[in-house]
């Protein structure tokens, strides 16, 4: 078994409009097995349509025009995504890569409990499996990101914006993928909130050992998160390096111009210099 | 100069169910002209109360706010002049302002409203208005639509400068902007507020952008102000368990390397 999760190479999309728009131009990365890696960049730089394009789950106008992206399953097949047919990528979504999106509160269907709503993930996929075990295993999940299975029948008004977020997080892990796409995860939360989330993504990282592709452009936030960290600016990965590295010794102008639009915290009153 | 006490304000609303929730409790500060005063704290700390009883949309429970020294009026003229003393700059650039109308409509409105100068200079005062935001002149026959978040709350703040007032309110100016747009705005706000002695009121939840903009910190939480103080000291050491805990929730990449190098260099 490699060490690499996932190989993009010569990846583009454009946005086939008047004029076409290259919102991702020719990207190469290797996403390692159980790794966080930060995507980030600022409004239009294409870290989403990334994101969303590795997993196929582009709609038109956006077209892939070039590139593979190839899964190293756990079972030692790789798998080229780009080349399933529509019933072999339904079973491999949310089976082997599932998506925590942005907006929670929006997320989650507001007539529905979210009980029924994570039983609907098992209904799909697992067919086999009877009404008890579907129970089961939603109770099994929302004790692990901890709202807990009692909460199984409250509708998402009910829930705190933070409980909605840890909802969205057990129905990404409900089949035990191995990769995460987390798109802005805890933007709209604020900061107590943000911090308790983190710090269970990275603990439910460690238990399952999962990889994660982490969007946002916060950047203080995702060095402190990341293992590696790729900057993206007009549809390209201008530099990807440790989150160490990128703090201590960015390369990239781009990302020092991103670093030292952020006040500093602690130590001498100013921007963070590079 | 002391340009508006907030004196002991308790806001009390009746929720249904839930009976009462006192969003503020007590809350006393005062601001200078040419100051800016951060307040700080989680979803819920009562922050937003603030800007709505400064701006009257609602009303205090108790306790009193008062411009140079006088009381808010209730109603009419009075309510209307202090309004233009008191402008507010919303965190969503998008909605606050009208997608119909261009942004001379915008800016020309609170200047006819208010009568801030006559007719005929008009236009050349909403020259003067977006010369001082650092927009072109062109983009006043421009719509919302076809400038940047960026540009927007820029011209959310010329309307709000337009009335020539002493105090702006700004309620997260800046989280709905791209990071590398957001100093720049709120680099123009500390600008104004050095330059035309305006009082400014930075409601946010980001402390590091409260330290580096902010004078003086005041920090909230269920209501009450649980700290307060210069901004260095209220984030360098903060003595309250509340404002220790948000600053440790806080991105501090600084200290995150600083403590994994220190632990390297332990363990060899």
């Amino acid at each position: 078994m490699s060490n690499a999760l996932l190989s993009v190479q010569n990846f583009s999309v454009i946005y086939d409009v008047d004029p076409p728009v290259q919102a991702v131009t020719k990207i190469d990365f290797e996403l390692r097995r159980g790794e966080i890696l930060g995507l980030a960049g600022e409004s239009g730089c294409g870290k989403t349509t990334l994101a969303y394009g590795i997993q196929r789950l582009l709609k038109a106008p956006a077209v892939i025009t070039s590139g593979s992206v190839v899964f190293h399953d756990a079972s030692g097949d790789d798998i080229d995504i780009s080349g399933l047919g529509v019933e072999d990528m339904r079973q491999f979504r949310w089976d082997k890569i599932s998506m925590v999106f942005q907006g929670a509160m929006n997320a989650l269907n507001p007539v529905a409990t979210i009980g029924s709503q994570l039983e609907d993930v098992f209904e799909v996929h697992r067919p086999n499996m009877s009404k008890a075990q579907r129970r089961e295993a939603v109770v099994e999940l929302l004790d692990i990101v901890k709202v807990g299975g009692q909460r199984r029948r409250s509708f998402p008004h009910e829930l705190s914006g933070g409980m909605r977020q840890r909802v969205m997080i057990a129905m990404a892990l409900a089949l035990r993928p191995q990769l995460m796409v987390m798109d802005e995860p805890t933007t709209a939360l604020d900061v107590l909130v943000q911090r308790e989330i983190l710090r269970q993504i990275s603990d439910l990282r460690d238990e399952f050992g999962f990889s994660v592709i982490f969007i946002t452009h916060d950047l203080p936030l995702l060095l402190e998160i990341s293992d590696r960290i790729a900057i993206m600016r007009e549809g390209e990965i201008v530099e990807l390096a440790t989150a160490e590295r990128i703090w201590n010794n960015p390369q990239d102008e781009y990302t020092k111009k991103l670093l030292s639009s952020f006040p500093r915290l602690t130590g001498e009153k100013g921007l963070v210099k590079r | 100069m002391t340009l508006l006490e907030f004196d002991s304000v308790t806001k009390v609303y009746s929720v249904r169910g839930a009976g009462q929730i006192k969003a503020l409790d007590d809350v006393s500060f005062t601001l200078e002209s040419g100051q800016t005063i951060g307040v700080v704290g989680q979803s819920g700390s009562g922050k937003s109360t603030i800007a709505k009883i400064l701006t009257q949309l609602e009303t205090a429970t108790s306790g009193e706010v008062r411009l140079d020294g006088r009381p808010i009026p209730r109603h009419g003229s009075g309510l209307r002049r202090y309004r233009q003393q008191l402008r507010m700059v919303f965190q969503d650039p998008f909605a606050s302002l009208n997608p119909y109308h261009s942004v001379r409509h915008h800016i020309e409105r609170p200047l006819r409203l208010d009568q801030v100068v006559p007719r005929d200079e008009l236009k050349a005062e909403v020259r003067r208005l977006l010369e001082r935001v650092q927009l072109p002149i062109s983009a006043a026959d421009r719509r919302p639509h076809e400038l940047s978040g960026g540009q927007r709350q820029r011209v959310a703040i010329a309307r709000a400068l337009a009335s020539r007032p002493k105090i702006l309110v700004a309620d997260e100016p800046v989280s709905m902007l791209d990071v590398s747009i957001r100093l720049g705005v709120l680099n123009l706000l500390s600008d104004l507020q050095r330059e035309e002695g305006l009082g400014v009121l930075y409601i946010t939840h980001d402390l590091a952008t409260a330290r580096h903009f902010s004078n003086e910190i005041i920090v909230l939480n269920q209501g009450r102000i649980v700290e307060r103080g210069t901004a260095d000291d209220v984030i360098l050491r903060p003595s309250h368990p509340y404002t220790q805990e948000l600053r440790a929730a806080s991105p501090d990449p600084e200290k995150f390397f600083a403590s994994i190098s220190d632990a390297e260099g332990g363990a060899r």
